[in-house]
């Protein structure tokens, strides 16, 4: 019997090591065709079937003013949004991490509820709000949609991140004669850094990548998203996989950045703990 | 900011109260009380019974909710049998490619949403690959399509949410004290038995979270019904978006809006009662 168990357990661990392979290649499947058809030159108007290959696109990344804009846009919204966002949300998850006080669960509750609302509900009622208000849609509104949808990220990140910190060292600090604000930029801020990094990096990647919402609330300005959307019923150009691309390759060096920096900053607070 | 750097709750009764004001008033201003407009758009009706819009919401779109709901399930399900493997592999068979992993499951997903689904019409379409290796392989009947059909709406709202399902599964089972799982085997029990009898029931809130992190966005969304359907498997979000967007009933769209919201509400509240789960996320 205990001879059997390990062939056959040795067997169940391979299929299932194919089986997670499987669903990698699930996962990067469209990645992949979005990255080749960059350099596709399409036939019609929609980048759709593979016809030859070209750097044109690659070339002139820029052709599309429309697109550019549409970038331009959703960058500008989404720096905005993540500054006030993670600002907004760093001080809530300081405040349920560091503070017992009343009120404390309706706080946590307010932050997740936004969660499970779906994206079309918390887009349509933000709607009816601007319209009952008669506010001119436009820059202003989906910068206000995006801060808050990316404040309730922002926060649990955050919170997630330095739970169980020691906060003893502030405390250390002030004994040492540090005034309030050394230990702010001393002490405080460097141990949360990278939670806060993580934090506004997730919420700028959400607001890039936002469709649903911002379609209710954007009156006629146009974000990379709705320029997409656009596109695909009127003319597909690979420029948009250009970008995408583009996009792709930006995060990668963020997150291998933050990775590095994360593990310097462990390795720091190895060496002093 | 002196509340923070004082250190606790005895120097200053008002300090967690400032830091959270900024986040909490944004939050009643842009979310509470829109939920509260929406509730009053949809009973505001020009001619008619206040509940008019209801009654139109279901009689008329009882078919996109029971639909919507429908493909969601399905993608939770898929997303569970796709992830919950995956996840098992990264939290307990990775060793030091663990991280790298976890990297490749979120790396996708940097990728624009509408791009992505863009991206599976390209794979799906007619003269596309997936339809040629298919016939390649005579698994499809000449003529068939993947295109516009409930499979092609179904297979990206699964691949779309599938790492929200992958993520808190993950996190579940890498929680899971290995002595436990070690215990199982000395006391003689088979790696199916273990499974069953101690990682699976330690790894259902994980499950738990992940279902709900994908049911919920997939029911409202309408993006991959509209890129990868047909008329046919349109779902309840394309409705509101068109009603609050293009035809303007507002009273009719907000009460679609409504009715999707609670309806999920009561969803996850027996979802979690069944499961007997208390945290949320």
């Amino acid at each position: 019997m205990a001879a059997v168990i390990p062939l056959s357990r040795r067997i169940a661990t391979r299929l299932l090591d194919v089986y997670a392979i499987m669903v990698l290649v699930y996962l990067f499947l469209p990645i992949a065709v979005i990255i080749i058809y960059s350099f596709n030159t399409p036939a019609g108007k929609f980048n759709f079937v593979w016809k030859s290959f070209s750097f044109d696109a690659w070339r002139d990344p820029f052709k599309y003013p429309p697109l550019v804009e549409a970038m331009k846009l959703s960058l500008k919204v989404a720096s905005l949004s993540t500054l006030v966002a993670t600002v907004f949300g760093t001080l809530m998850a300081l405040a349920l991490c560091r503070y017992k006080f009343k009120g404390s669960g309706l706080v946590s509750l307010l932050l997740v509820l936004p969660l499970t609302t779906p994206e079309i509900v918390l887009g349509s009622s933000l709607l009816s709000l601007f319209l009952n208000l008669n506010a001119q849609m436009g820059f202003a509104t989906i910068v206000i949609a995006h801060i808050m949808f990316s404040v309730s990220y922002v926060a649990l990140t955050v919170r997630a991140r330095i739970r169980g910190f020691d906060w003893t060292l502030e405390e250390a600090a002030m004994d040492l004669g540090a005034n309030p604000f050394r230990v702010v930029m001393k002490v405080t801020l460097p141990l949360i850094a990278p939670g806060i990094a993580a934090a506004g990096m997730l919420s700028f990647a959400l607001s890039l990548d936002d469709f649903i919402i911002t379609l209710f609330n954007s009156g006629s300005r146009v974000t990379y998203p709705l320029y997409v959307y656009g596109a695909q019923r009127a003319a597909y150009p690979p420029q948009i996989n250009v970008m995408a691309t583009a996009i792709l390759a930006t995060s990668l060096l963020a997150l291998g950045l933050s990775v590095l920096w994360q593990n310097r900053t462990l390795r720091q607070a190895m060496v002093k703990g | 900011m002196a509340g923070i750097a004082s250190g606790g709750a005895r120097q200053s009764r008002w300090g967690p109260y400032l830091l959270v004001a900024p986040g909490v008033l944004w939050l009643l201003v842009f979310y509470v009380i829109p939920l509260i407009t929406l509730g009053k758009t949809s009973v505001t009706v020009v001619d008619g019974p206040w509940w008019s819009g209801f009654q139109r919401a279901f009689t008329a779109y009882g078919g996109h909710f029971g639909r919507s709901v429908k493909f969601a399930l399905l993608a939770t399900l898929l997303g569970i049998a796709l992830g919950y493997p995956l996840a098992y592999l990264m939290a307990f068979r990775a060793g030091r490619f663990k991280n790298l992993l976890l990297g490749l499951v979120i790396l996708p997903f940097f990728t624009t949403f509408l791009v992505r689904t863009f991206a599976w019409k390209t794979i799906l379409n007619d003269s596309g690959p997936a339809i040629w290796v298919l016939n390649q392989l005579h698994l499809m009947p000449p003529g068939a399509r993947l295109l516009n059909t409930s499979i092609a709406v179904i297979g990206g709202l699964t691949y779309n949410f599938l790492p929200f399902m992958i993520m808190p599964i993950y996190v579940s089972l890498e929680k899971i004290d290995r002595r436990l799982v070690e215990a199982a085997y000395d006391l003689y029990s088979g790696p199916i038995h273990a499974f069953v009898k101690v990682i699976l029931p330690l790894s259902l809130p994980g499950v738990f979270a992940g279902s709900l992190l994908v049911f919920i966005p997939a029911t409202g969304d309408f993006i991959n019904a509209e890129l990868l359907g047909s008329p046919n498997q349109q779902m309840v979000g394309t409705v509101i978006q068109n009603q609050f967007l293009q035809v303007r009933d507002y009273p009719l769209a907000a009460s679609i809006s409504f009715v999707l919201m609670a309806a999920i509400t009561v969803g996850v509240l027996l979802y979690a009662r069944l499961l007997g789960t208390e945290e949320l996320a």
